[in-house]
């Protein structure tokens, strides 16, 4: 029974030690330790976050610089495509230019030797009637004796024109 | 809790394990040498003084160990006790009087101031006149009571000391050991039974009383000086402590509680008192569950090991010592994790009364 049987000193002495105790540690202990812990969770936050910053951060640096690199990229290929547009249209405008030169230059050539050609007719159409008219004159100057003679002479100068 | 006991007990537990199969000779051969003395020894008491030997009666013993004491007992030395006094005060027929308890010299003289004389009968103060004694000794369960405080104040306020050390709030030294102690209270106890919101408040509460019925549990355990002592086992300071979290429960509940307890909403009227009644001796059933279960858990802890020392000394023979030494051994690791485990189910249910008491339904309250 006595062990059931609270005892007023005990109480008493138990109240008076626990509620100074609590008191003194709440003031010197608690109060400070929970402070710490919240200031420490606070700055582990703050560190987190200031990470997770930075990392965002880095992330944006590290896409506009793909952009930028993307951008230089496209530049490059605009660039490349377009000198080879001008490479081809350059090509294609001297082909055409060398084309038109080797026609225009053919053309004269064509017609030069045309004229050439008609200059040459004419020139032995009138030397040809020249000879003709030299040799019209000899046969009728020698005097023919014979048919032979003439015959022979006859042949004689057709194959000088021949000749010429 | 179950990361936290098994890393305080699985290492324990493991050591006695491994080592049982060397301990067990060793103790058989101790006890073997021991059986022959006493054997003789009280041959040659029945030859010499005949039948007055003493008789050895474990109830007394072991209520004498778990009772409060005037004075901290130490040793026996020649058959005296030698312990340390502590002070006796007492109010008793309109004085107040101040004295140490070794005027009583272990209960064989009484001490007379004034017109009062003081008696010691088996641990309780009688005035020989018969006025009635009002004890406000410094036992020594208050005086155990101090040490813990004293020990509890060098080792928490050590712990903020060693916070204001580093700029980070890093834990140095000591603090390392209590703060996920601390933290576990706060994470773990705290915040859900009671909120985020308003669990601040109760934190020194809850922090003070877990490590004081830890501290007090665990010195308890502690057979000689400064242990020994049945502080959480004495139903005198577990009331205390109990009443403090009714106390704190009740000037903290909120309109929904008081309304809940004393006239119950949304139920026929005529249930009404009933429930009222119910609920009205629920405010005293639940402070009085948590003094009653650390009581009496400790104190059963107490009493077994001591039985089972005791066993050594009724049958007169060490050999038992074999079997109960284990048995005190086995139970002095269990009464390690009752130590701990008493001190969170205190702690957590005196959270959750306050948290119950402290909770607001706003949704509910307005459909009912």
């Amino acid at each position: 029974m006595e062990l059931v049987t609270p005892g007023i000193g005990l109480i008493f002495w138990t109240t008076i030690v626990f509620l100074v105790l609590v008191w003194l540690l709440q003031k010197f202990a608690w109060k400070p330790i929970l402070n710490a812990v919240n200031d420490r969770e606070e700055s582990i936050t703050k560190a987190l976050d200031a990470a997770e910053e930075a990392k965002k951060e880095l992330e944006q640096l590290q896409a506009s610089n793909e952009e930028l690199l993307r951008e230089a990229r496209e530049e490059r290929d605009r660039m490349l495509k377009e000198a080879r547009e001008v490479k081809d249209q350059m090509i294609s405008e001297a082909k055409g230019k060398a084309r038109e030169e080797a026609d225009f230059l053919m053309k004269q050539a064509r017609e030069s030797i045309e004229s050439e050609k008609s200059k040459a007719i004419m020139e032995l159409k009138n030397q040809v009637a020249e000879m003709s008219i030299d040799i019209a004159g000899k046969i009728l100057r020698e005097n023919l004796t014979s048919d032979e003679s003439q015959h022979r002479l006859a042949e004689k100068y057709v194959n000088d024109i021949n000749l010429n | 809790m179950r990361p936290l006991f098994e890393a305080l007990f699985v290492p324990l537990i493991v050591a006695v394990h491994r080592n049982i199969v060397r301990i067990v000779p060793v103790l058989f051969i101790v006890a073997s040498l021991l059986q022959i003395q006493p054997a003789r020894a009280s041959q040659d008491h029945h030859d010499g003084h005949g039948e007055t030997e003493e008789q050895f009666v474990p109830t007394e013993m072991i209520m004498h160990h778990i009772a409060d004491a005037h004075d901290w007992h130490l040793w026996d030395w020649q058959g005296h006790p030698v312990s340390i006094p502590l002070p006796v005060i007492v109010y008793s027929n309109g004085q107040l009087d101040v004295f140490l308890s070794s005027a009583f010299h272990h209960g064989e003289h009484s001490v007379t101031i004034g017109n009062n004389e003081y008696t010691l009968n088996h641990g309780h103060i009688e005035e020989v006149s018969g006025h009635p004694v009002y004890d406000f000794s410094i036992t020594r369960n208050v005086a155990s009571m101090l040490v813990v405080s004293l020990l509890m104040f060098l080792i928490f306020v050590g712990s903020a000391r060693a916070y204001q050390k580093s700029e980070r709030r890093i834990p140095a030294g000591i603090a390392k050991f209590t703060e996920p102690l601390i933290l576990y209270v706060k994470d773990e106890i705290a915040i859900p039974s009671i909120g985020e919101a308003k669990y601040k408040r109760f934190m020194p509460y809850l922090l003070t009383v877990f490590f004081f019925i830890w501290i007090n549990n665990l010195l308890g355990l502690i057979p000689f000086f400064p242990g020994g002592s049945n502080v959480t086992g004495n139903i005198a300071v577990t009331m205390t402590l109990a009443a403090f979290t009714m106390i704190l429960t009740n000037i903290n509940g909120s309109k929904y509680y008081w309304q809940h307890t004393l006239w119950m909403p949304g139920i026929p009227v005529p249930v009404r008192p009933i429930l009222t009644i119910i609920e009205v001796a629920g405010i005293f059933i639940k402070p009085v569950a948590l003094m009653i279960r650390l009581f009496a858990n400790i104190t059963a802890g107490h009493i077994i090991i001591l039985s089972l020392i005791s066993l050594i000394f009724i049958f007169q023979t060490s050999t038992i010592a074999l079997v109960s030494v284990p048995f005190a051994v086995f139970m002095n690791i269990l009464e390690l994790l009752v130590a701990a485990l008493q001190a969170f189910i205190f702690t957590l249910l005196s959270a959750l009364f306050i948290g119950i008491a402290m909770e607001d339904h706003h949704e509910e309250h307005e459909t009912a």
